[in-house]
């Protein structure tokens, strides 16, 4: 018999007493973990393959289930640690690269929880929300650099191609096929009821959500799935993806499994192959082949909608970002390394890359300090997971936030990161048409309608307690936060003081 | 030692007071130092100051530098880089007159410069960009010294110290003006030293301003995009920049400014007209970073005129009033009746709304 060097990370424990046997976790869990022995009338569990997605504990009418760390661990080991050791088994068990989803979980430092948000005292009065108007609307896309006047004195109020948002975040790319239809038209629906936008992600746009064109980004990536030139003009604006933050410097697989029927149509290749985005487009090895991929969708949409160039936050973030802003770009998304994905290898995921607010407050600096940043808008992701997420971006420089991760939490994602299995319980990361039904889109989207109208509320909140009214006069208003325990060189790079200064 | 002005930033509340004669008739400063009186509780004795427009009348075609200097170094060093840049036709010391209540005075030096024609030639600048730029490159790089105004036939004089105190320091009864602004000062800690007073000036734009404004990091990360420096950290600084910016550069209408920086909100503007609308959202989207929020009043003095403008939730009071050809403004009432104690028309301009006076054609 094969040793199998692994033992299950998790423990699921049933409560014999509540249990009523009526065999729900059987149906829901897709990863095998329960069976129902017949002869023995009882349901029996292997853990080996429990993600700990808590799809059946969320479930079970009985509240008899309860998923824990499994503590039969290894020895305790300050250098080794378990999860290292369980990566060299599965390593050397299957000669593989290492695969993973969702953001890096790492313990690196999250300069959000650093930093803290200013409220008015006594020299200027807070405002109060619900007394007086706050506004929280902003426009993406190039700025011209000075006012026109025609020859009979009126101002040319022509302006270049922008976005209208009505609440600064906007729902981050996620490809057709990484997540599911219902994921989607949650997601396009929320869109359109808040006012602000979602983004197809690489792989197409499904037919059925043309309908929801104004409201939607369409991304042109390595691949170059579905691009077509409906697709162009389906979207409000188009989005080259150049880099993501989750796996800076590589492209992407998704397995043939994924490719049914439909994402195949959408995606336009066949049915079960698999969907290799190379790691760079092949048509853009510089900054100045940036440039004509830019132009030419412009060429291709008759000007009439912003380009935004998505990157992955890295080193040199700031320079590339200043060459983006010359390219002819309308916005720059920046992704930071915490950024979630359907599938990278661990090791890219956990290990490349730089945080938002470190890339978001060095390229905000450098657009100012070359005087070229109402060239571009600047949107901030990679972990944006709260509306003081939210607030503390915008305040270091970004005009917007995408957020994922968190739009995919409102839908009932419970973090397990093994959407690269694509058997997710939850109906988000899968094409498994008995497990993407469980996601009700009508439920779906009414659920990030609150999450967005709250976040909204929230940020009202803490710009009225700065006397802020406008989310335009937060924007780079760095004197509004304050780090704490960070380094001069950690603050100076941020352009914020620490409290107490 | 504790901190100078600039090197940290001092909220403050305030006091202002204007008058302006649209037919341009020349009035001493003996009646906006006395408007200050009245309103004596609004400041705390660490800030004041007057601005006169149509004071030098001899030397009108000249920019008049009003300089603070440290020390005699600071002096040397600085006429040192203003001889290789100007032409200066008159310098001499502000003649100030010793006044209990005003102590630690730097040396005041008063300059009539013009440009130098073949450096100005050879910048590609107009004059007033090439003096804004001197004056910049003094207040960022010259170590105590400091241009507190740099407009052509007007002038700034400010101190440390009650603004009725100021006023009598700077002999302003001596001074004839068609328009004067006043400011007092409440500042939260000590300034330590006179550049942070107001009112504040760039070319012939003088403000006054009572108010803390949130917005101020983001409008100041926003202006210095375009070669302005705010050395001082205040808000009225960076007020005066964006005027600057936006009249001078972006060739705005006054109406038009005050419709950037205390813009409408979107629910105003969904009810105007179609051709209204349009422009208002083009000043939103073109110049949201230079909207202004939190609580201002502010006089803007420039040459012909002044304009006085609330916060669009006018939170900072301000009234106006007429008296014959006199337009009064002021943040209280008190102080319009301490000029004109039968002033009419007294009126409350609503939060965004601007009050514009210019002087008759040919009056100035």
């Amino acid at each position: 018999m094969k040793i199998n060097y692994l033992s299950p990370e998790f423990e699921v424990i049933r409560n014999e007493d509540r249990c009523i046997k009526c065999r729900l976790c059987v149906k829901q869990c897709a990863n095998g973990v329960y069976t129902y022995d017949e002869n023995k009338q009882t349901i029996v569990i292997d853990e080996t393959n429990c993600v700990n997605c808590q799809r059946c504990v969320a479930l079970c009418p009985t509240r008899a289930l309860k998923v824990r760390k499994n503590d039969c661990g290894l020895r305790e080991n300050g250098n080794w640690s378990e999860n290292t050791i369980r990566e060299i088994f599965k390593q050397a068990g299957s000669g593989g690269i290492l695969l993973s989803s969702m953001g890096n979980p790492e313990k690196y430092p999250v300069y959000w929880d650093k930093i803290l948000i200013n409220a008015s005292q006594v020299t200027n009065p807070s405002i109060d929300p619900l007394r007086e108007p706050m506004e929280t609307r902003v426009f993406l896309g190039k700025k011209p650099p000075s006012m026109v006047r025609k020859e009979d004195g009126s101002i040319d109020c022509s302006l270049p191609p922008q976005l209208k948002l009505d609440v600064p975040v906007m729902f981050a790319a996620m490809s057709y096929g990484s997540v599911s239809y219902n994921v989607h038209k949650s997601l396009a629906k929320a869109a359109q009821v808040l006012g602000t936008y979602y983004n197809s992600g690489e792989g197409g746009l499904h037919e059925d959500f043309y309908c929801y064109g104004e409201n939607t980004v369409v991304q042109v990536a390595s691949g170059r799935f579905g691009v077509h030139k409906n697709y162009l003009e389906a979207g409000a604006a188009i989005e080259i993806k150049m880099g993501q933050g989750a796996k800076p410097g590589i492209g992407g697989h998704l397995p043939g499994v994924k490719v049914g029927p439909d994402v195949s149509r959408t995606r336009m290749i066949p049915e079960g192959t698999d969907a290799i985005s190379p790691a760079p487009h092949h048509d853009i090895y510089s900054i100045e082949d940036l440039r004509q991929l830019v132009i030419s969708l412009k060429e291709a949409t008759g000007y009439k909608k912003p380009i935004i160039v998505k990157v992955a936050a890295v080193h040199n973030i700031a320079a590339i970002a200043s060459g983006i802003a010359r390219s002819g770009a309308d916005i720059i998304a920046i992704d930071g390394f915490r950024g979630g994905t359907g599938a990278a290898p661990t090791r890219i995921r956990d290990n490349v890359g730089i945080p938002i607010e470190l890339a978001l407050a060095s390229v905000d600096r450098q657009l100012r300090d070359e005087g070229i940043r109402t060239n571009v808008s600047l949107i901030a992701g990679g972990s944006i997971r709260s509306s003081a997420d939210v607030i503390k971006a915008i305040a270091l420089g970004a005009d917007a936030c995408y957020i994922g991760t968190a739009a995919l939490i409102a839908l009932g994602c419970h973090l397990c990161r093994s959407c690269q299995k694509g058997k997710c319980n939850w109906g988000i990361a899968t094409q498994v048409p008995e497990l993407v039904e469980r996601l009700d889109p009508e439920v779906g989207y009414q659920r990030l309608v609150n999450l967005i109208t709250a976040w909204k509320r929230e940020i009202k909140e803490m710009m009225g307690g700065m006397g802020i009214n406008s989310i335009e006069a937060l924007r780079g208003n760095r004197l509004m936060l304050r780090g704490v325990g960070l380094t001069q060189k950690e603050l100076d790079i941020l352009g914020i003081k620490h409290a107490g200064e | 030692m504790s901190k100078l002005e600039g090197q940290i930033r001092i909220p403050s509340g305030c006091a202002i007071s204007a008058v302006i004669s649209k037919t341009g008739e020349k009035m001493t400063g003996e009646k906006i130092i006395e408007s200050m009186i009245p309103m004596h509780e609004r400041s705390n004795g660490l800030g004041g100051g007057f601005a006169g427009y149509g004071i030098y009348p001899e030397y009108k075609d000249f920019f008049a530098l009003h300089i603070f200097f440290r020390d005699a170094l600071s002096r040397k060093e600085c006429e040192e880089y203003l001889k290789d840049k100007v032409e200066i036709v008159k310098q001499e010391s502000i003649h100030v007159r010793k006044t209990p209540g005003i102590k630690d005075a730097p040396l005041i030096r008063r300059y009539f410069v013009a440009p130098m024609p073949c450096a100005l030639a050879a910048s590609q600048l107009d004059e007033n960009e090439y003096i804004m730029r001197i004056v910049i490159q003094i207040n960022t790089d010259i170590a105590g010294a400091y241009v507190f105004s740099s407009g052509k036939n007007m002038g700034i004089f400010k101190a440390v110290g009650y603004p009725e105190d100021v006023g009598r320091f700077y002999r302003l009864d001596e001074y004839e003006a068609y328009c004067w602004t006043a400011h007092g000062r409440y500042p939260t800690n000590t300034p330590g030293w006179w550049g942070g007073a107001h009112p504040f000036g760039l070319l012939d734009y003088s403000i006054v301003h009572n108010g803390e404004i949130s917005s101020y990091d983001a409008n100041r990360r926003f202006i210095e995009m375009f070669g302005y420096r705010c050395t001082l950290q205040t808000d009225t600084e960076v007020i005066t920049y964006i005027a600057d910016f936006l009249l001078r550069k972006q060739k705005l209408t006054l109406q038009e400014m005050a419709s950037v920086i205390a813009a409408p909100f979107w629910s105003e503007i969904e009810r105007k007209t179609d051709a209204e609308k349009e422009i208002l959202a083009y000043f939103r989207t073109v110049y949201s970073s230079l909207l202004v929020t939190g609580p201002f009043s502010i006089i803007l003095g420039f040459t012909g005129g002044l304009m006085a403008l609330n916060d669009r939730l006018k939170l900072r009071s301000m009234v106006t009033a007429e008296k014959g050809d006199k337009v009064l403004i002021a943040s209280e009432e008190a102080a319009i009746r301490a000029m004109e104690p039968d002033a009419e028309n007294i009126a409350y301009p609503a939060g965004g709304e601007p009050v514009i006076v210019r002087l008759k054609e040919g009056a100035y």
